[in-house]
């Protein structure tokens, strides 16, 4: 039975699901860190997916699931904000600070989806769960 | 006269096998929901079952045995940019159907061997 590797892809999932969880918190965490150049301020960043397949085993019968890998976090490459506030002790020579590239409103729903595929993933444990459950409880009573 | 517990359980037994490989195919499905260029998969569990019992004596074994059940791709109700094909609603229907039809192969099987026993014991 393939209870196992559901409960790997599962797993996976949830896995992936919280690494962006992650990236999603240290964005809104860095929304409005300023710095006083363009190559010292916070870049938001993103975690790609990308699907694992497994080995294709037909001769038993099996299918092949695919697992989710998170291949690399990387940085946005969206220009940052500049804003003149020459007060700011951190302004450079010109009076300008510099802000992340950081979109909260894109962050949250983000944050939105994430939470809902990783609750997905949840269900999906809880449901083979009760299968294998029944399963063992076979030929009893 | 033996009994002869492949035709006591019928297709139930491969039902089952086939029920939970389908499960694993849709859990990957709702794995893969945010993996850009991911394409949704799933078997045409019907045919399979038809195809098995096309193979003779109703040994729905053979259609697994053979490397069938053929993968095929999921047609999306809309097409989504980063070529991700995982409809979140259609797959969580999808699983909670399989879940449900596990257990009902489940219930079949069990009550099978129930009256299997009340034979035996009189």
């Amino acid at each position: 039975m393939s209870f196992k590797s559901i409960s790997q892809i599962a797993g996976s999932a949830m896995n992936a699901q919280s690494v962006r969880l992650n990236t999603i918190a240290s964005n809104l965490a860095n929304a409005s860190t300023a710095a006083s150049s363009e190559a010292e301020v916070y870049r938001a960043r993103k975690p790609v997916f990308a699907a694992v397949y497994e080995r294709a085993a037909f001769a038993d019968g099996t299918l092949p699931g695919a697992r989710v890998q998170v291949l690399d976090v990387v940085q946005s490459t969206e220009p940052v904000r500049q804003v003149y506030e020459p007060d700011n002790p951190l302004a450079d020579e010109n009076g300008i600070v510099f802000y992340p590239n950081v979109n909260p409103v894109a962050e949250m729903t983000d944050m939105m989806s994430a939470a809902r595929a990783f609750e997905t993933n949840v269900e999906v444990l809880q449901r083979v769960k009760t299968m294998q459950q029944a399963l063992l409880k076979l030929g009893e009573g | 006269m033996a009994i002869n517990f492949d035709k006591v359980l019928g297709l139930h037994d491969d039902a089952l096998r086939l029920r939970a490989e389908r499960m694993k195919i849709l859990a990957s499905n709702l794995a893969n929901v945010n993996t850009p260029g991911y394409q949704a998969r799933d078997i045409d569990f019907a045919a399979s079952l038809e195809r098995a019992l096309a193979d003779g004596a109703g040994d729905a074994a053979l259609a697994l045995d053979d490397g069938a059940p053929e993968l095929l791709y999921r047609v999306p109700h809309h097409p989504s940019q980063d070529g991700n094909t995982v409809e979140l609603g259609v797959e969580q229907a999808e699983f909670s159907q399989n879940a449900l039809d596990f257990q009902t192969s489940l219930t079949f099987i069990g009550m099978k061997l129930r009256g299997l026993a009340k034979v035996i014991e009189g």
